[in-house]
């Protein structure tokens, strides 16, 4: 049976980023998933909750449990990605220095997902937002 | 080694409460997505950033602590959530280097 998770983040403020995998790395660490597993959730869906506060004000992140593996989707209606490829290459970033200040911006937050996640894929468009869908197995 | 042995041997000073948390190692680095996407589970984060992404980061990496160099103050947010969380910071007055060489030396690395 499928068990299905769903959060709004808050595109306006800093503070309370991270609030969503938050919810989600406890309530997996309750369900018993494996400790790794939880761990590399948790990573993989930071960084992308950080990235849609970052560049698209917010959206809406869907969990989905399945019996073989954790379907995360990050949905949000900000300016999409221009060219995925250059996006995707560690340490190219388009954050602005306010954010860069807290310590993110480092062009490491995809390459993050992609590291850490089984399967990752980004369907986005310019001026329309950006879905984010990363797959881990459950073994 | 403990966060609470750590902390005594090191002559950290405790920012939150102590915890019997393994320490394994440590990963120096203000940048949050090079911890976020390097620093090993359990190792102690040696940084000079204060803000409450840096707390975020420790929960989600399982990292072990977070040691504050330089004598910074950590903002009040991020102690609020450090609290909450569970998450210990410690602070050194040494700079990050000296901070890391420290405990690596504690730990016998």
């Amino acid at each position: 049976m499928a068990i299905n998770m769903r959060y709004v983040v808050d595109g306006s403020d800093f503070t309370t980023a991270g609030e969503a995998s938050t919810a989600v790395k406890m309530k997996l660490k309750k369900l018993g998933i494996a400790p790794d597993i939880v761990r590399r959730v948790a990573i993989a869906m930071y960084e992308a909750e950080i990235n849609m506060v970052i560049h698209a004000g917010g959206g809406v992140a869907e969990v989905e449990l399945e019996s073989d593996k954790i379907i995360i989707k990050l949905i949000d209606h900000g300016k999409g990605i221009a060219d995925v490829d250059l996006a995707m290459r560690e340490g190219y970033s388009t954050a602005p220095d306010a954010v860069r200040n807290l310590g993110f911006g480092a062009g490491m937050g995809l390459p993050n997902i992609k590291k850490y996640s089984d399967e990752m894929h980004i369907d986005t468009e310019v001026g329309k937002g950006t879905t984010v869908t990363i797959i881990i197995n459950l073994q | 080694m403990t966060v609470r042995q750590l902390c005594e041997k090191a002559g950290f000073s405790p920012v939150t409460e102590l915890n019997d948390v393994e320490v394994n190692g440590a990963y120096c680095c203000d940048l949050l997505s090079w911890i976020i996407g390097r620093a090993k589970e359990n190792a102690a984060l040696v940084t000079v950033m204060t803000n409450v992404n840096v707390i975020a980061v420790a929960v989600m990496a399982e990292l072990s602590c977070v040691v504050l160099t330089e004598g910074v103050i950590l903002d009040a947010a991020a102690l609020e959530k450090a609290r909450q969380n569970g998450v210990a910071v410690l602070s050194s007055e040494k700079p990050s280097y000296e901070t890391s060489v420290l405990i690596h030396n504690l730990l016998g690395k």
